[in-house]
């Protein structure tokens, strides 16, 4: 029965996307069509030849659904390299702008890469990341399967479905402009399914949790889905131009779409890719250190306070703008106090180590987590500085605000999902261990020292053209033009380049590392997969 | 720090286990307490002296009077009282006599550099060397004369556009239409060969002075050195503003050109128009 229903809901889209295609305005929405088009007449026709075939017996409903997890893994991996690509090729192009080929323009000029490097990492990796490693921790500290059957697998692909619509999307130019929120209305309709979708999952599986209490990694993972899909509905509310085109106008205007637009973002930044990565650094520190969190209460405590001061923080992006005063020293105010609610985090993951310090001598794996929360700790100490309107004076429109991002998107997100990802292959895939762990040690070293020199390249160069946009001669005159400013960075950005491309080398030797691993390494005698509570 | 009994393994778990995990529960460390209590209390502070806390109306506006407005307002005005008495004297004297008064002609200099930065170098280059269909203002080949006056004139007008009826203004026709494809190839290798370059075809120079002579000498002079009163390019000096070579040429004299700059009046004062007109007529080309 529950067949035939999935046939005509999947006829229907079918038949929709082909009169899109027909009518489509644009080449962005006639490309989305098709891909639509495919993939719900592709899954009509894997439906209708599975309707009415007997179903063999299974007992899966008793173990973890670790699949979606597999799949999980293997995307984070792929949209990581993918991101960290085009990462480094836009960090060239800024180098050297002849790499913006005239056989490019129109789609592969900096403009249409930069949106598709910044979703791929953020969104790609990162959101693939924490769907994979929630639906895995979910499970393990519930020790409850996955609820919804096979909802997990439409959270998945469908997941995929909005990256690559998304990423299609930018290269032929349809964009909202709105940073970080780039996609049109149509993808961020088809997000918001899967978002709800996801959420239904997660607190499905919660509820029918096995263990007494709530793991404090569910909270901080639950906060972010929660909260990502407020912030998605709220800043994308927009009216389409027609149904049969990409393009849409936006429900706010002037300062108050500004202001909206930085509640995303940086909520984009404090619930992405804090709250949901705290929600991972809480539960693989302790497992791969094996040792106990060192407090509840400050994990309690920083809970509540990250998630209530982290809203308001926003403003701080609009410092000197047309945002008017009072909501901008809020922004700051919010931002500074919550330095503290951020090393909360920071704290409980270092501190679950005493006892175990010896081991970052011998686990890399552990030493990747590790240096994952001091990278944490740096950024979320340089962002309050940064909020506070004079530093900001400084620091805004420059490298140093590219820099403070990627030492914490590669150091934090980065290091702590490739962590993950390294304790994740060998439990998941049931090997032994990992194919080898001096390729893990090349990979931590890579990666760090290509963040080293990003991060120092971008607080250089940021630092010099603040300083040099505001240097004045003796009679109050600006001494620089910006073209100046810009010939004066072009060392630091070839440095910045060749960091980049240490973290990418570092991301392909993991890729050949876990690929090792699921291929080579000896297989694990006994499968830990069944659903059973911890005591 | 902390006592030793903290790293003592045996140290009580909230009795809680997940997937093997548990938890300590260990007191919040004092230092992290007091800091987060003290930017608190600082931020409370802070929202009392800066305008913080909005009303239905309007917000607090901080005991301190602060605006970020207001402060940019007054460095503005600030600026603007200490530079005041030069921009008078800038603005009333004769042109010609800036460069008299050595206080005044570094005042106009510094000045007049950093309005270009601002609003020249977009299209003339930071370092005013130009590019491709916008003159270099280094040397000393003006399109339109390099006197003091001229360059006022230029810039106070601009050229070619629709927004000032005083834009010097001149248009060479577009001799597609009007000659036949064969005479311009000829007068095109003629071109070539007035700033002392090679043609690329030698037997059409000939044929070519003879086109000149009919269509071009009324502007370019009969010796190809041009005419600044209708902003007539001097053909002779290797100095080219779209390029030298045959296509450029070719595509010139098919099609003309037709270069285009704003009028600064409505967007410069007076005194900030003569002190860039100062600036670039020491870059090393002034008349």
């Amino acid at each position: 029965m529950m067949n035939y229903i999935k046939l005509i809901a999947l006829g229907l889209v079918t038949l929709f996307a082909m009169m899109a295609v027909n009518f489509a305005r644009d080449l962005a929405y006639q490309v989305h069509a098709i891909i639509v088009m495919l993939v719900a007449g592709g899954m009509f026709l894997w439906t209708v030849r599975k309707t009415d075939e007997p179903v063999p017996a299974s007992d899966a409903a008793l173990h973890y659904n670790d699949g979606v997890v597999r799949a999980g893994v293997i995307a984070t991996a792929f949209w990581g390299v993918v991101g960290f690509l085009v990462g480094t090729f836009i960090a060239f192009q800024l180098a050297f702008p002849q790499l913006n080929f005239e056989f490019l323009q129109g789609f592969g000029n900096f403009g249409r890469l930069r949106p598709l490097h910044t979703s791929a990492v953020i969104f790609a990796f990162g959101g693939n990341a924490l769907i994979a490693t929630s639906f895995y921790v979910v499970q393990r500290t519930s020790a409850a399967r996955l609820w919804g059957g096979n909802l997990g697998w439409f959270v998945f692909w469908g997941y995929q479905l909005f990256i690559v619509l998304a990423a299609t999307g930018y290269l032929l130019g349809s964009t909202q402009s709105k940073e970080y929120a780039e996609p049109e209305w149509h993808v961020d309709l088809w997000l918001t399914i899967v978002w709800v979708a996801y959420l239904a999952v997660f607190l499905g599986t919660i509820i029918k949790r096995k263990e007494p209490h709530i793991y404090v990694a569910n909270w901080f993972y639950l906060s972010f889905i929660v909260t990502v899909a407020m912030l998605h509905v709220v800043n994308n509310l927009s009216i389409p131009v027609s149904i049969w085109g990409s393009r849409s106008v936006q429900v706010f205007a002037g300062v108050q779409d500004a202001m909206t637009q930085w509640w995303y973002g940086h909520n984009a930044v404090g619930f992405f890719l804090t709250a949901g990565f705290l929600g991972m650094m809480y539960y693989f520190v302790p497992k791969q250190a094996e040792r106990p969190v060192y407090s509840y209460k400050l994990s309690i405590i920083h809970f509540w306070a990250l998630i209530f001061l982290y809203i308001w923080a926003g403003p701080h992006h609009l410092h000197y703008t047309a945002l008017p005063d009072w909501a901008s020293t809020l922004g700051m105010v919010f931002s500074v106090v919550l330095w503290m609610p951020s090393w909360g985090g920071m704290i409980n993951g270092l501190m679950t180590l005493s006892g175990a310090w010896d081991k970052l001598r011998t686990d890399p794996v552990l030493r990747m987590l590790v240096i994952s929360v001091g990278f944490y700790g740096m950024s979320t100490f340089e962002g309050p500085m940064m909020s506070i309107r004079a530093v900001n004076s400084l620091s805004h429109y420059t490298d140093w605000t590219i820099g403070h991002v990627h030492s914490g998107a590669l150091g934090w997100n980065g290091m702590i999902t490739f962590g993950a990802l390294y304790f994740l292959v060998p439990v998941l895939w049931k090997r032994e261990r990992l194919y080898s762990l001096s390729l893990v040690s090349w990979h931590f070293w890579l990666a760090t020292i290509g963040i080293v020199l990003y991060a120092a390249s971008m607080w250089v160069t940021g630092i010099m053209e603040g300083l040099m946009w505001r240097e004045v001669d003796a009679n109050g005159f600006l001494v620089n033009s910006f073209a100046d400013t810009v010939s004066a960075k072009f060392p630091m950005y070839v440095v910045r380049g060749l960091g980049g491309v240490m973290f990418l080398v570092g991301a392909l030797i993991m890729c050949y590392n876990l690929w090792m691993t699921v291929k080579a390494a000896p297989a694990k005698e006994k499968s830990l997969a069944t659903a059973v509570p911890a005591e | 720090m902390s006592d030793h009994k903290d790293d003592d393994l045996d140290y009580e778990t909230t009795g809680h286990e997940w997937d093997g995990i548990k938890e300590y529960n260990k007191p919040l460390p004092k230092w992290w307490l007091w800091t987060f209590y003290l930017c608190i209390i600082w931020g409370i502070g802070y929202s009392i002296a800066y305008p913080a806390w909005p009303g239905l109306k309007s917000s607090t506006a901080g005991l301190l009077g602060y605006s970020t407005r207001g402060e940019v307002a007054e460095d503005i005005q600030a600026f603007e009282e200490a530079n005041a008495p030069m921009n008078t004297k800038l603005a009333g004297v004769e042109l010609a006599s800036i460069g008299d008064d050595a206080e005044l002609y570094g005042y106009a200099v510094s000045s007049g550099a950093a309005v270009f930065r601002t609003w020249c170098a977009q299209c003339h280059g930071s370092g005013a060397a130009g590019a491709k269909g916008y003159p270099n203002l280094l040397d000393d080949d003006w399109l339109w004369g390099g006197t003091m006056e001229d360059i006022h004139l230029t810039i106070s007008h601009g050229i070619r556009n629709e927004e000032d009826e005083d834009a010097r203004f001149s248009e060479m026709p577009a001799f597609g239409e009007i000659l036949e494809a064969e005479e311009i190839n000829q007068v095109v290798n003629y071109v070539m060969t007035l700033s002392g370059g090679t043609a690329m075809d030698a037997s059409l120079v000939e044929a070519g002075s003879v086109v000149y002579a009919d269509n071009c000498a009324a502007c370019h002079a009969d010796d190809g050195t041009g005419d600044i009163y209708q902003g007539a390019p001097n053909l002779t000096d290797a100095i080219w503003l779209y390029g030298g070579d045959y296509d450029t040429l070719h595509t010139t004299v098919t099609y003309s050109r037709y270069g285009v700059m704003p009028p600064w009046t409505e967007r410069l004062s007076e005194a900030e128009i003569r002190a860039v007109t100062t600036y670039v007529h020491q870059l090393g080309g002034g008349e």
